[in-house]
């Protein structure tokens, strides 16, 4: 069976399902899906740039979480030399107690690509649920769901997070959950006019004809059928939400017991790092930042572009 | 016991420009074994009247009158019976095959869905079915692994059909079935409905605005106009002497292959179905009527008797009251 595998996973028509027994057939059809996937990927060249620094940055936060990078307790760097420029021994120069930038922007990257994964996947999974519900039921369940998107979504979301952390303290788990929890209007906007057009097509009357109810009918037929674009945008979330959290840790807000990227950049910037000169401390973060908000979205664009062949037309 | 009997059926159609009469006060009959055709323009009903059997219209449209399937009335049932009671007392087979099946799905699963959705056979069963009923209409059973867009549109139509029937239902609604498909597989298709229909003696309502399809399917014809039912008859008579005006309008624009007469002169009916919201008085098809009488435009005509089994709501039929200045 071993041998006969690969000529499978490349075979256009799916085999007779044989002595197969349905569970391998359905691994060998997902496996097949994946490979067909990668395929049109690999062929994106801005998709594969994206993947290539997003990978650079999750193995940085993996060696981070090993433990390894390098001191970031001033008590230990006191030997250090403070404020130094780049130079072999500190390639990303030092901060005014002597820790290692370079130091920094690892340990930082763990917690910075953290926040972006969890608030993403909260503001995917809240959007999703109330734009399904918004686009599936009619009338006031519809309007009342709509209403409140709208409403959060004309709310200016900083200074919602700014009175939330201010109110609910500075922890990590709370700027998360602000992050999520103001950033799902545009997807469930989007879910909710997808569901709209999907529900309408005859394939789900259908299903309904034949006796489905109601949750079966969302299920098997709608959900599958949005599945990419919630896929394709919650990758775009990825990089708002590590901007969301870069800008409240700037502005003071953020997890003083966590260094993310966003509180290196405070710190560099309240300790006057502009007037000192120290140019390296300020960058390093700041490129990081750059660097993966504009891979991720890079990312996203990739799949949107498989995912939705009229814009790979053009 | 009709498989199917609808009395008095009226839908309406709540729209924000005001409410909309789409089916007025229908009835007919479906005995076991026997096809009903029913035949209009678009406009005129006759999907409205599919749609209510099997009560898919949105909770918003108003339907009144009795529908019973195999002796339950459709439009009283708990929604819980009702979703028992769909596709395995009737089942539809969609226009446009092309759309009601779902892109993302293999064959074999969307067939396997009715029979899964009804609890009647576990997965692997449910697939071997699927496997027999796609041989059934005609297509090896390794089809069932493919996707949709791996069909073409003859063969999702005969999907369409092995889907319709994985319950054994006793009725199926066949609307528009061969619309957007070619004539040789039209008649391809065609051919195995009414094959299937006979070998399982099955009820079959088959809606189309071709006529000629029809007469080759069916055993009887109801011919509807602006949400009525104005000649009711066997099929092969209805169609070769027709009673109603409309009806003979209908069976003069389908030309007859090799007649000199049709030659150059291709007959038609001019004008437009009326508005359903503004149907005219009296008979509602005066305004278009080749024969149209003074007093046309203030009776509304019944289904008067017009000939051995056949009925006819014009008042040139045989059973009409005599009404002043009518000639028969």
């Amino acid at each position: 069976m071993t041998t006969t595998e690969p000529a499978l996973a490349d075979a256009p028509v799916a085999p007779p399902p044989g002595r197969l027994t349905p569970r391998k057939v359905r691994w060998l059809r997902r496996r097949r899906a994946l490979g067909r996937f990668w395929r049109q990927y690999r062929a994106s060249g801005m998709g594969m740039f994206g993947l290539v620094i997003l990978t650079f940055f999750i193995l940085m936060a993996i060696y981070s979480a090993l433990g390894y990078g390098g001191s970031t307790n001033p008590i230990e760097t006191l030997q250090n030399p403070t404020l130094e420029p780049p130079s072999l021994e500190f390639p990303l120069g030092t901060d005014n107690n002597g820790i290692s930038v370079l130091s920094l922007v690892i340990k930082g990257s763990k917690t910075s690509l953290l926040v972006g994964l969890i608030a993403s996947v909260i503001s995917m999974v809240v959007g999703t649920l109330i734009g399904m519900a918004a686009g599936y039921r009619t009338g006031w369940a519809d309007t009342i769901l709509m209403f409140i998107t709208n409403a959060f979504i004309v709310i200016p979301w900083l200074a919602l997070a700014i009175v939330l952390a201010a109110l609910l303290g500075q922890n990590l788990w709370i700027i998360i959950m602000i992050i999520g929890l103001t950033s799902w209007p545009g997807t469930a906007r989007l879910v909710r006019a997808q569901v709209l057009s999907v529900k309408e097509r005859t394939y789900v009357e259908r299903s309904r004809a034949l006796g489905g109810p109601g949750s079966h009918v969302v299920m098997k037929h709608i959900l599958p059928n949005v599945m990419p674009v919630i896929f394709a945008n919650t990758i775009l979330t990825i990089a708002i939400a590590i901007l969301s959290e870069s800008a409240l840790s700037f502005l003071g807000l953020g997890d003083p017991l966590n260094i993310t990227w966003g509180t290196v950049i405070d710190q560099a910037f309240s300790k006057g790092a502009i007037t000192i000169g120290a140019w390296w401390w300020l960058i390093a973060p700041s490129t990081c930042i750059v660097l993966v908000v504009l891979a991720s979205t890079m990312i996203g664009f990739a799949f949107d572009e498989i995912v939705n062949p009229r814009i790979r037309e053009r | 016991m009709s498989v199917l009997s609808v009395r008095d059926l009226n839908v309406t159609y709540t729209t924000k420009g005001g409410d909309v009469p789409a089916v007025r006060g229908v009835s007919f009959d479906i005995e076991k074994g026997r096809v009903l055709g029913l035949a209009g323009e678009s406009g005129c009903g006759k999907s409205t009247i599919a749609g209510a059997i099997l009560r898919l219209h949105s909770p918003q449209t108003k339907i009144e009158g009795t529908v019973l399937l195999d002796g339950q009335d459709v439009l009283a049932l708990s929604p819980g019976k009702l979703r028992a009671a769909r596709w395995t007392g009737a089942s539809i087979v969609f226009q446009g095959a092309l759309h009601a099946l779902n892109p993302v799905q293999r064959i074999g699963v969307q067939i396997a869905e009715a029979i899964r959705v009804h609890g009647m056979a576990g997965e692997r069963e449910a697939f071997v079915r699927a496997g027999a009923l796609v041989e059934q209409v005609g297509l090896p059973s390794r089809r069932i692994d493919d996707y949709p867009h791996e069909l073409s549109g003859g063969q999702k139509q005969r999907v369409m059909i092995a889907m319709a029937l994985a319950c054994n239902p006793s009725l199926v609604i066949a609307d528009e079935p061969t619309t957007a498909l070619d004539v040789m597989v039209q008649a391809q298709v065609l051919q195995l409905l009414r094959s299937l229909q006979h070998d399982l003696g099955l009820a079959m309502l088959f809606i189309t605005h071709d006529l000629s399809v029809l007469v080759e399917v069916s055993d009887d014809l109801a011919i509807m106009y602006a949400g009525r039912i104005v000649e009711e008859g066997p099929a092969e008579r209805v169609f070769r002497s027709p009673v109603h005006p409309y009806t003979k309008a209908l069976a003069a624009a389908f030309p007859e292959i090799g007649d000199v007469r049709f030659r150059g002169q291709p007959s038609g009916l001019g004008g437009d179905p009326p508005d359903p919201q503004l149907i005219p008085s009296g008979c509602p098809f005066h305004p278009r009527c080749a024969e149209v009488t003074e007093v046309c435009p203030t009776i509304d005509p019944e289904l008067w008797r017009a000939g051995e089994g056949r009925t006819a709501a014009c008042v040139h039929a045989e059973g009409a009251p005599v009404f002043e200045g009518v000639q028969r």
